[in-house]
C-alpha cells in the first residue's frame, strides 16, 4: 500500500518500524518453533534450557513419521487432500450457481431461498454440529468420504458473496450472449463464470485452508482412524498415552506446508476473500 | 436487500396477447432454469441444516438417550434440566469469561496492527503477511505448539525458561490449580486471528476518503489527534462487525480448547465452553444423551442466532453501498 499522507516525521516512524518488527518476529515465533521441534532430536526438546536451534537438524523425525503405523499420516494426508480439493471445488460449483440463480433468475421462490440463506448465514453451523451428526449417522456415513465431503457443501457464506457479486455484475454481457442465442446455463459457464475468476479464487481460497484446517466435523466422522484427516491424527498424537514430541511437530510442519504454499500463492485472493467477509 | 431479483428483460415491453403467452412461457423456463440452478444448494441446506434442526427441536422435547426415534415424550424436562445444570451454566459463563477476555484484546490489537502497518513506509507488506500469516495456521497445530512448547508446564518450556532466566519459578499453565490457563488459550486465539481482522481494519482503513485528512491537514490537524477525530469515527462500522465477529467466533470455540486441555481421551472438568460442554455431552464417551443435546443445540441457535441478527441489522444499510 503505498498511502503516502502528511509530513515525513523521523521519530515517531522509527519507532512505528520497530514495534512492527519486534511484533511480526512475535508473530513468526511459532512458525519458529515448528521447525525447530520438527529437526529437533527427541532429546533436545526436553533438556534443561531453552535449545534455540538443533546441534544436528535432521529429517529422521520424518522418516519415522512416515514409517510409524500407528499414526498412518500419509493417509491421513491423502485424505485431507482428497477432502480439501473436493470440499473447494464443490462449493464454489454449488455456491456459485446458488448465487447466479438467485441473482439473474427471477422467480417468486427467490424471496424464500434468500431467506433461508441469511437464516442459515445467522447460525453458523458449526453450533448445530449435533443435529447434522445424527442426520449424517442415520445416513450411515460415519468413517466415509462423502460423510466427510458433501454436509460441509453448502455455504450461506459463499453463495451470499456470489449473489451480491453477480448483482452488480453487467447485465449487457448476458443480454449480448442471448442475442447470440445462447441460452441461460451457456451464458452462465462461457460469460458469467469466466468474468467471476477472481470471487471464486477468493471464495475458493478460503474454503480451502477452511477444509484443511477444520477439526471438528472430520473428528465426528473420522471414527475409523482410516479416515482421518490431517488434523485429527496430529490431535490424536496429544491424547495418546505416550507423546513423541520430535514427531508431532514434523507432521505439524508438514500439514502446514500445503495451507502456507496456498496462502504465499493466493494471498491477494484470500485478502480479498476475508475483507468481503466482514463487511460487504 | 432487495429480495425479488429484478426482471432484466422485457419488463417495459408494451403487451399484446403474443407477449402475454410468450412472457408465460418464460416465466415457466425461468422457473426450472432457477431450480437448475439452486437446487443443488437448497436440496443440501434442506438436508443438512433444515431437516437436522427441526429434528432436533423435536428430539429436544423426548427423552432420547442413545437413540434419534424416541417414543417418551417428557416436554420441556429436558430445557429444564439444562437451565437449572450446574456445568451447563458454567459452561454459558466460561463463554462470557472467554469473550470478555478475547473481544477486547483482538480487537485492540488488530485494529493496533492495522494502523501501524497501513502507513509503514518500509515493508509494510511483508509486516502485514507476517501478521495474516497465522490465520493460515489450523487451531490444532497452534494448540499442540502452545502447549507443548510454548506453555509446556515443565522447565522446558519456552515461557518457563524465560521466567526461570529471571528467577521466577516455572508454572503448570494448564493444570486448572490457577486460571493461568486462560493466557494459553487467549494467547493462541489473539495470535491466530488478529491478523484475519486486521485486513478488515486495512479495507475500513482504505474505504476512507483522502480529502477528509487533507481537510484535517489544513486544519492543522497531525498524528494522534488524526487517528483519534478522523480515522476511529470512521472505522465505526467496520469495529461493531469486528466486534460481533469475534464474539460469534467466541461463541463457536472448540478445537482450541479440546486440543490444548485432552488428554488420554479425557477432558478436565474445568475450561468448557458450550461447545465443548454439547460435544462431551451429545457425543463424548458414555452414554449419548440426544434429547439432551439438542435442547443445548436449540438454546445455543437462539443465542448465536441473537447476535448474527444483531450483526445483519446494523450492517444492513452499508450493502446498498457497496
Amino acid at each position: 500500500m503505498s498511502t503516502a499522507r502528511g509530513p515525513v516525521r523521523g521519530g515517531p516512524e522509527v519507532v512505528r518500524h520497530v514495534v512492527l518488527g519486534l511484533l511480526s518476529l512475535l508473530f513468526l515465533l511459532p512458525f519458529y518453533v515448528v521447525v525447530r521441534n520438527a529437526l529437533a532430536s527427541p532429546a533436545e526438546l526436553v533438556s534443561a534450557s531453552w535449545v534455540w536451534w538443533p546441534a544436528d537438524p535432521s529429517l529422521a523425525n520424518l522418516r519415522r513419521l512416515f514409517a510409524d503405523e500407528n499414526v498412518q499420516f500419509a493417509r491421513s494426508l491423502l485424505n485431507s487432500a482428497v477432502v480439501s480439493v473436493l470440499q473447494t471445488v464443490l462449493t464454489v460449483a454449488v455456491s456459485a450457481m446458488a448465487g447466479y440463480g438467485l441473482a439473474r433468475v427471477p422467480s417468486r421462490w427467490s424471496r424464500v431461498v434468500l431467506g433461508m440463506t441469511v437464516l442459515t448465514l445467522m447460525v453458523p453451523t458449526t453450533v448445530t454440529f449435533v443435529p447434522t451428526f445424527v442426520m449424517v449417522s442415520s445416513l450411515g456415513w460415519i468413517s466415509t468420504l462423502r460423510g466427510l465431503v458433501v454436509p460441509v457443501l453448502f455455504s450461506a457464506f459463499a453463495t451470499f458473496l456470489f449473489r451480491q457479486f453477480f448483482s452488480g455484475f453487467p447485465v449487457e454481457l448476458e443480454e449480448a450472449a442471448a442475442l447470440d442465442g445462447a441460452g441461460r446455463w451457456r451464458t452462465f459457464t462461457r460469460v458469467v463464470l469466466p468474468n467471476a475468476w477472481g470471487i471464486c479464487a477468493a471464495v475458493g481460497t478460503i474454503t480451502f485452508l477452511n477444509a484443511w484446517n477444520s477439526f471438528l466435523w472430520p473428528l465426528l466422522i473420522g471414527q475409523d482412524p482410516a479416515y482421518r484427516t490431517v488434523q485429527v491424527a496430529l490431535s490424536a498424537y496429544t491424547s495418546s498415552q505416550r507423546v513423541d514430541t520430535a514427531q508431532v511437530f514434523m507432521g505439524s510442519a508438514v500439514a502446514i506446508l500445503p495451507v502456507l504454499v496456498v496462502f504465499v500463492v493466493l494471498q491477494r485472493q484470500l485478502v480479498q476473500g476475508v475483507e468481503r467477509s466482514g463487511i460487504d | 436487500m432487495s429480495t425479488a431479483a429484478p426482471t432484466r428483460t422485457g419488463a417495459a415491453r408494451r403487451r399484446g396477447p403474443q407477449d402475454r403467452q410468450r412472457s408465460r412461457a418464460r416465466t415457466r423456463s425461468d422457473l426450472r432454469w432457477f431450480w437448475v440452478f439452486c437446487g443443488p444448494f437448497v436440496l443440501g441446506l434442506v438436508v443438512f441444516v433444515y431437516v437436522p434442526v427441526l429434528w432436533s427441536v423435536y428430539l429436544s422435547f423426548f427423552d432420547a438417550r442413545n437413540t434419534v426415534t424416541p417414543t417418551t415424550f417428557v416436554g420441556l424436562d429436558n430445557y429444564a434440566y439444562l437451565l437449572t445444570n450446574r456445568a451447563f451454566l458454567v459452561s454459558m459463563g466460561t463463554f462470557v469469561v472467554f469473550a470478555v477476555l478475547i473481544v477486547p484484546t483482538t480487537f485492540a490489537l488488530s485494529l493496533g496492527l492495522a494502523l501501524l502497518v497501513w502507513r509503514a513506509r518500509f515493508a509494510a507488506a511483508f509486516f502485514r503477511s507476517a501478521f495474516f500469516l497465522p490465520t493460515a495456521c489450523s487451531y490444532v497445530v497452534a494448540a499442540l505448539v502452545w502447549r507443548l512448547s510454548i506453555f509446556n508446564g515443565a522447565r522446558f518450556g519456552l515461557v518457563n525458561a524465560g521466567l526461570r532466566a529471571v528467577g521466577l519459578d516455572p508454572v503448570a499453565w494448564l493444570s486448572g490449580e490457577h486460571y493461568l490457563y486462560w493466557v494459553v488459550l487467549v494467547s493462541l486465539r489473539l495470535w491466530l486471528q488478529a491478523g484475519f481482522y486486521m485486513v478488515l481494519f486495512l479495507a475500513g482503513l482504505q474505504r476512507i476518503p483522502t480529502d477528509t485528512y487533507e481537510a484535517a491537514a489544513l486544519d492543522g490537524a497531525t498524528g494522534w489527534r488524526t487517528v483519534r477525530w478522523i480515522t476511529l469515527p470512521q472505522l465505526r462500522a467496520t469495529s461493531v462487525a469486528v466486534l460481533l465477529l469475534l464474539a460469534i467466533g467466541a461463541f463457536q470455540a472448540f478445537d482450541e480448547f479440546y486440543n490444548t486441555l485432552v488428554s488420554v481421551g479425557s477432558y478436565p472438568p474445568y475450561a468448557r465452553p458450550p461447545l465443548v460442554y454439547l460435544y462431551l455431552v451429545s457425543l463424548g464417551q458414555g452414554t449419548q444423551d440426544l434429547g439432551v443435546g439438542s435442547a443445548g443445540t436449540v438454546i445455543l441457535t437462539i443465542v448465536v442466532a441473537l447476535l448474527g441478527a444483531l450483526q445483519l441489522r446494523i450492517l444492513r444499510p452499508r450493502k446498498d453501498e457497496a
